[in-house]
């Protein structure tokens, strides 16, 4: 091993420019897959019926698959029928789709956690359920989503790594491919891990702020005020 | 999709179901691993004096903060540019096996430090040592209240089999690559199939748990034990 | 010095403690002889507890040194398990083996600590049992106990060793009024049979009737050591005469 090839930085501008890939494709996969998962954990709680079992089902389904089957199903399942996305794009969908079964489960406990005397108060000052979940529960919900959402964001940036596999030249697919031409996987490898640790360490950093910024006295996961 | 594909897809089953038993193989050995090394790192983590402690913690942030996919790469052509000769297999049971370690010892870790102080006390006051009082006193309850948050990750590290794929094991995913290449019509249904043996073996799995937490339970045990909804805890 | 160690069954000699700033033994001594019981009282943070986890060394104590007949667990290099295998102790919140059926919990002393083969260990185990009068209780785990049945399973597992020293620190504080005469009465049994007893406790009934002498500690160090008798009637210091009165009114006298 060359420790000297890893401290020189000769392949930082290209990891870098896979780096940035990575975390579009994060951002974009966690932003949508807030979104999706939100309205199932909505669904979860408050609906009866086939929308219920549609939402569980999803989630069951996504939950219970390996991440690299969902994106094969859609890079290389969906044009069979028709329907064909870049490589980027699959990433994206197959990624939000996945998290977004995940935050579903966060969303849907922590609105589950916040006590139901609350809910009964907003609805005695004549507040519509819409207007209960909109102004009560769900600035209670989000605070105490912030942890476990922060678990998933580390989770998705690493994940992220499987798009080399469908030719996206991410942080992963450019190391990949340097150190095929350079036979340096070893030095070029410990360089990738430690740019991804890096971008952890930072993120987890930056959501611990986060929470201690929206902090509510009292407001606790655990609900040990029964 | 017709049902004259569902047949065609049907001739693959066998092929694949041997391709699942790879992802097996690879559960059983880098769970066993990662169990074994886990227990360790988080005794080191408990028990032993400083130094140690944040050398193991650093271990468990470093397997945890890298991707699956760095690891099985840096274990399986880093220890090959390094004169081994090493199985891609042999590599993935490793890199997939050392990470769970990174996740298992947080668990035991959590485990062992909820057995209360006093009792520690009580088995060195009947003349226990350290060592007997781990094997006798600690572990029989941190194992046992390890199994909810263990079957997360058992789930977990199941799905993360299929990143063997990355580094030429030919698991379920790749066998079911080689069938849609060969045969491009089949491709959506033969990966649905793929994600439906997962559900179901997944099931089982958590089942099989389910029913070794109920047959070692213990009365007045449970309270510390937390369930968690996340991916791992 | 040595030399007359081996005429006592305990031996306790200026030990001292500190936690921090705060000098919680300051120099105790005394000893006792076999079938001796003695009981500890004196008000709460007077170091009476810390006193008893030195004697089998659960605590470190600064200065001073523990001998069990002629064994000294204070040395450098001493058989600390082996010699606290010979003493047992009883816990104020009993720290019963969650994960392990009240026989288990008993049985695993003699079996793993002094490597009897399990059926004779389990023998005395149900011995134990019995004679805490708990035989019916052996495969209840503690959950399904009383505070007063874990009590006294925890006495049986103290016992189960043959212990040639039992020391129990407030062993009836953590009890609800009514489950404390069951954990009494066992421990007047055991002071009758003969079992050497040091006792941390504020039962001033089971002092003055089973106790040969009561050892009255304050800041750190004994201040008074006498007879039940001539303790209640004659205290040697006014702070003793206090406390017994305080404790009196507090706790009643069950006699």
């Amino acid at each position: 091993m060359d420790m000297q090839l890893v401290f020189d930085w000769a392949w930082l501008p290209r990891l870098s420019d896979g780096l940035i890939v990575t975390m579009q494709l994060t951002g974009a996969c966690l932003a949508g897959g807030a979104a999706l998962g939100l309205l199932l954990s909505l669904a979860r709680v408050y609906t009866r019926g086939p929308v219920y079992w549609l939402a569980s089902a999803y989630v069951q389904f996504f939950r219970g698959t390996p991440l690299l089957v969902q994106l094969m199903i859609i890079h290389f399942g969906l044009p069979t029928v028709g329907i064909r996305f870049e490589p980027f794009i699959s990433g994206v969908v197959a990624m939000g789709l996945n998290t977004a079964a995940y935050q579903a489960e966060y969303f849907r406990g922590a609105i589950q956690s916040v006590r139901s005397g609350q809910t009964l108060a907003a609805r005695s000052l004549g507040m519509s359920p819409l207007q209960t979940v909109r102004y009560i529960v769900l600035p209670q919900a989000l605070r105490l989503v912030i942890p476990p959402w922060s678990n998933e964001l580390v989770y998705m940036l690493k994940y992220s790594s499987i798009v080399y596999m469908i030719g996206v030249s991410d942080l992963m697919g450019v190391g990949r491919t340097i150190s095929a031409r350079s036979f340096r996987f070893l030095e070029l490898f410990i360089v990738v891990a430690m740019m991804y640790l890096a971008v952890v360490l930072i993120l987890t950093f930056a959501l611990r702020w986060l929470e201690r910024r929206v902090h509510v006295p009292g407001l606790t996961t655990t609900g040990r005020r029964g | 999709m017709t049902a004259e594909i569902w047949s065609q897809v049907w001739q693959f089953t066998p092929t694949l179901l041997w391709a699942m038993l790879i992802n097996v193989q690879l559960l059983l050995a880098l769970i066993a691993l990662g169990l074994v090394t886990g227990v360790v790192v988080a005794l080191i983590e408990v028990y032993s004096p400083r130094p140690l402690a944040a050398l193991a913690l650093a271990y468990e942030w470093f397997f945890r903060g890298v991707p699956e996919l760095v690891l099985l790469f840096l274990f399986y052509f880093g220890l090959t540019q390094m004169g081994m000769d090493i199985s891609p297999f042999f590599a993935a049971v490793l890199a997939l096996g050392f990470r769970s370690s990174g996740y298992q010892s947080q668990i035991f870790r959590g485990a062992i430090q909820s057995v209360p102080p006093g009792q520690l006390m009580a088995a060195h006051s009947l003349g226990m040592g350290t060592m007997k009082t781990i094997r006798y006193v600690i572990l029989p309850q941190a194992l046992r209240l390890s199994i909810p948050p263990w079957s997360n990750e058992f789930s977990a590290v199941f799905k993360d089999t299929t990143l063997a794929y990355g580094i030429g094991v030919v698991e379920i995913v790749r066998q079911a690559r080689y069938i849609s290449v060969r045969n491009f019509p089949l491709t959506l249904p033969v990966f649905i199939l793929v994600a439906f043996m997962f559900l179901v073996l997944t099931y089982l799995g958590n089942w099989g748990l389910g029913r070794l937490e109920q047959r070692l339970h213990v009365p007045g045990l449970e309270t510390h034990a937390k369930r968690g909804e996340a991916r791992e805890l | 010095m040595n030399s007359d160690s081996a005429d006592h069954l305990l031996r306790v000699e200026d030990v001292h403690k500190r936690y921090g700033r705060e000098e919680v033994l300051r120099g105790v001594s005394f000893t006792m002889e076999r079938a001796d019981t003695k009981v500890i009282i004196g008000a709460s943070g007077t170091g009476k507890s810390t006193l008893l986890r030195c004697i089998n060394k659960l605590t470190d104590p600064d200065q001073g040194r523990v001998w069990l007949e002629n064994q000294e667990i204070t040395g450098r290099r001493a058989p600390v398990n082996r010699i606290r295998s010979q003493m047992g102790f009883v816990f104020q919140d009993f720290n019963l083996f969650t994960h392990l059926p009240a026989l288990d919990n008993v049985r695993i002393g003699p079996q793993r600590v002094k490597g009897i083969r399990r059926r004779e260990a389990t023998t005395l185990a149900q011995e134990a049992l019995a004679t805490v009068g708990l035989k019916e209780k052996a495969q209840s785990y503690p959950a399904q106990l009383s505070g007063g049945q874990q009590q006294r399973v925890a006495i049986a597992r103290a016992l189960a060793m043959s212990p040639k020293l039992m020391l129990f620190d407030e062993p009836t504080s953590a009890l609800d009024p009514e489950l404390i005469g069951e954990v009494l009465e066992v421990m007047v049994k055991l002071a009758k049979e003969g079992m050497t007893m040091l006792v941390v406790s504020h039962e001033m009934g089971f002092a003055r009737t089973v106790a040969d002498e009561i050892i009255f500690m304050e800041g750190g160090v004994i201040l008074e050591q006498a007879p039940p008798e001539s303790m209640f009637r004659n205290p040697q210091h006014k702070r003793t005469g206090e406390f017994l009165r305080k404790i009196s009114d507090l706790y009643g006298e069950s006699e």
